[in-house]
Formats: structure tokens, C-alpha cells, sequence
């Protein structure tokens, strides 16, 4: 069967054929793959600057990653990043008055939001607001800072 | 003073000897290109030909090409992994080996592979068939070989090429998953995630496409050119052979240095 003329033919067309689709494959936007695999509640943000936050970054407690930024909008009224995020189901008793700050994995690394619980008795829950927040980081701005900081004192 | 002269003349000689075949091999060889390409439209009317080179050159190159593919990947995780953990930033190792991958590994080692793999073949083939007279034959017959022979092989080669790489490259990203997601504990959102934001498909994937089609040209070209002009000797097979070989990988080598600096450089 292999040998025949129609075997080779089947053969050559499986191969064209998965070659076209690994191509498409390496083509394709990758929508939504490996954040179906989160579900859970959503809760939003509002920072200043959300620096090189993106959407699938994920949101730290205690630096163990607990969901993902779904969506980053602008508030057309206050000029802020609304940051969308998904928290795990299973993480469902964070205080109402937790913080959420940016941070920067290492020197070079991905950023991420690093939440950090408060005392309130009251939880988060599907479609709150964490209203106290710190915007990412930017290095120029703390180095243009020093400088002129440095330029005052003389 | 005499042998002076003469050892002078000789050195000169060899010189002018060494040009003048370069020159003769870059006219046999551009003829042949002229030949050949009268050919390449007329070889589609059977196109159950090219099918069967499909398969003797694509098909049988997908082990090797699919193994390789794995294991560059397996590689590229785990050095990428290593280097990326010292900056904390090992959730960029998709795009890391995808981008090597698509850029440079996946056309590069594939047509390296694939000069050794089916390359060689096809030049050994040709080479035998003209050896025992199997091309002369056909001419008696007016069939003509470029034809039915050496224009079928070179579309083979030209056809295959990309698909391999492409397939190459995916086992690749796959094989890096395995080490970097499944071994090493990488967040397997961030490894598609960083792949997704960063790899530009039409820029990325369609210069890798790019690359592969110009290897596939050229390893084709270099394969059925040494063929047909082969000493019809044994010994002439096996250097019609090697030459393919080492030719089409040094082409291979230098274009791509060519193709970079042009797609990607300033």
C-alpha cells in the first residue's frame, strides 16, 4: 500500500498539509491559551501608570501567582489604567482594603501586580474595585529625581 | 635563475587554471539554470512526479527534521531557562525559543539537515543515472530528462523546504514547553502569553518562510546541478555528493548571514 502511487499521493498530501498548518499555527494569535485554564472572580484596579503591565500578567500574594490581568483599559474621565483581573476562585476571602501595587520581576523581568491583604473583615468579591493602589515604577523618573535632588543641594 | 622562471610560471599557471574553471563552473552552471527554468512551468503537467519527489524528499526528511526539531527545543529551554533565571526573567523563555526558532534555527538547521538528508540523495540519483546512461537513454527516447527528471526534484526540494522548517519549528516551541512549563515549573500562561505579545506573525514567520524558500532554492539547485554534471565515474559520484553537501551548507550559511543583515538588520 505504502509503495503504490495512491499511498505516496495520501501520504504527500498529510504532509503538505500538516506543514501549512504547523505555518498557520506559528501564524496565529494564540487568543486566549493557557488563561481558559483560570476562572474565578473579577476584581479592577485603577493606577497611574501601569508601566509594562500587559494582559495574561500575573497578580502575586505573597509571591505566589493567584490569577491573571484579563483586560487594561483607560477611564476616559480620570486618564487611569483600568486594570480587569482574575483571581482564582479558591482565593475568595482578600480583605476589601488590600493593596494592590506593580512590581517588576527582577531587573529585567516581566512585571506583575503584587496584592497585598489589609485588616478589613469584608472580602472582595466578582466585580469590585481595589482602590488603593502604586503605579509601576519608572526608572527615569526616580533617576531624573535623584539628579535634581542631588543638583539642589548644591 | 632558470628554475626560479619556472617555478614563477608554474605557480602562475596554476592560478590561471584554478580562475579559468570557476569561470567555466559558473557558466555550466548558469546555462543550466537557463535550461532548468524553461522546464519548471512544462514539469506541472505531471504533476504526479513532483508528488513522488514530495515524497522521496519531504516525507522521508520528516524523522530526522521532527527529532531534531525536539531536541533543539529541549535545548533552547533548558540554556534559555539557565541564562533567563539569572535576571528573574524566565517568563520570557517562549518567546526566547520561539523567536530563535522561527528567525534562525528553524530554516538553518532544517536546510542542514536537509542538504545531508535528501540533498545528497537526490544528487547520488541523478549522478548514477547519468553514470549508466539512463539520462542518454531517455534523450534517444526524446524524453527529455531536465524534464521529466531533474525538474520534478527541484520543485520537490523547493516545496518541502518551508513546510519541514515550519514543522521544525513547532516540535521546537513544543519541545522547549515540555522542559520549560512541564520540567522546569515556568508559568505555561507567560510562555504563550510573552510568545503571543512579541512574535510578529507576518514579520517573524513570514521572513523564517522566506529563508526557507530561498534554502530550498538553492539546496535544489546546488543538488540537481552536481548531479547532472557529474563524472560519470564511481569516484565522480561520491565527489558530485560531497560537493552537494558541503556547497549547499555553505550557501546555506552565507545567505542566511545575507538575509538577516537584509530582513532584520538596520
Amino acid at each position: 500500500m505504502m509503495n503504490t502511487q495512491r499511498g505516496i499521493e495520501i501520504v504527500v498530501g498529510a504532509f503538505v498539509l500538516a506543514g501549512m498548518l504547523a505555518l498557520l499555527v506559528l501564524t496565529l494569535k494564540w487568543s486566549d491559551f493557557g488563561t481558559s485554564s483560570v476562572s474565578g472572580y473579577t476584581v479592577s484596579a485603577q493606577f497611574d501608570n501601569i508601566g509594562g503591565l500587559t494582559d495574561r500578567s500575573p497578580i502575586k500574594l505573597a509571591g505566589v501567582t493567584i490569577g491573571r490581568v484579563s483586560s487594561i483599559q483607560i477611564d476616559p474621565k480620570t486618564f487611569e489604567a483600568v486594570v480587569t483581573m482574575v483571581i482564582g476562585s479558591q482565593y475568595n476571602d482578600l480583605p476589601k482594603d488590600s493593596f494592590a501595587s506593580i512590581y517588576t520581576a527582577g531587573l529585567l523581568g516581566a512585571q506583575y501586580i503584587e496584592i497585598s491583604p489589609g485588616g478589613d473583615t469584608q472580602v472582595l468579591k466578582n466585580g469590585d474595585k481595589i482602590t488603593m493602589t502604586q503605579s509601576a515604577v519608572v526608572l527615569e523618573k526616580i533617576i531624573s529625581k535623584f539628579l535634581f535632588n542631588k543638583a539642589a543641594e548644591k | 635563475m632558470n628554475r626560479v622562471l619556472t617555478a614563477l610560471l608554474n605557480g602562475l599557471a596554476a592560478l590561471g587554471q584554478g580562475v579559468l574553471s570557476a569561470a567555466a563552473h559558473t557558466g555550466q552552471l548558469t546555462l543550466f539554470i537557463r535550461q532548468l527554468m524553461g522546464r519548471l512551468i512544462p514539469a506541472w503537467t505531471r504533476p504526479k512526479l513532483i508528488v513522488q519527489e514530495i515524497y522521496a524528499i519531504g516525507v522521508l526528511s520528516l524523522v530526522i527534521i521532527v527529532i531534531s526539531g525536539g531536541f533543539v527545543g529541549l535545548v533552547l529551554g533548558l540554556q534559555g531557562f539557565n541564562i533567563l533565571s539569572k535576571f528573574n526573567a524566565t517568563e520570557s523563555l517562549g518567546v526566547m525559543v520561539a523567536l530563535s526558532l522561527v528567525r534562525e534555527l528553524g530554516p538553518v538547521v532544517t536546510a542542514l539537515l536537509f542538504a545531508g538528508r535528501a540533498g545528497s540523495a537526490v544528487t547520488a540519483e541523478i549522478a548514477l543515472m547519468k553514470t549508466t546512461e539512463q539520462l542518454a537513454a531517455m534523450e534517444m527516447m526524446a524524453v527529455d530528462p531536465l524534464r521529466r527528471v531533474i525538474a520534478p526534484r527541484f520543485w520537490g526540494a523547493v516545496i518541502a523546504m518551508p513546510l519541514l522548517a515550519g514543522l521544525f519549528s513547532l516540535v521546537g516551541i513544543a519541545g522547549g514547553y515540555f522542559i520549560g512549563v512541564v520540567v522546569l515549573g515556568v508559568d505555561a500562561a507567560s510562555y504563550w502569553g510573552q510568545i503571543q505579545q512579541q512574535m510578529q506573525p507576518m514579520d517573524d514567520v513570514m521572513n523564517g518562510v522566506i529563508k526557507s524558500l530561498v534554502f530550498g532554492v538553492v539546496i535544489g539547485l546546488v543538488a540537481v546541478f552536481e548531479g547532472f554534471n557529474a563524472e560519470p565515474t564511481s569516484l565522480g559520484i561520491s565527489r558530485a555528493t560531497t560537493r552537494t553537501v558541503v556547497l549547499s551548507s555553505l550557501l546555506v550559511l552565507g545567505l542566511d548571514f545575507i538575509l538577516t543583515a537584509w530582513m532584520f538588520g538596520a
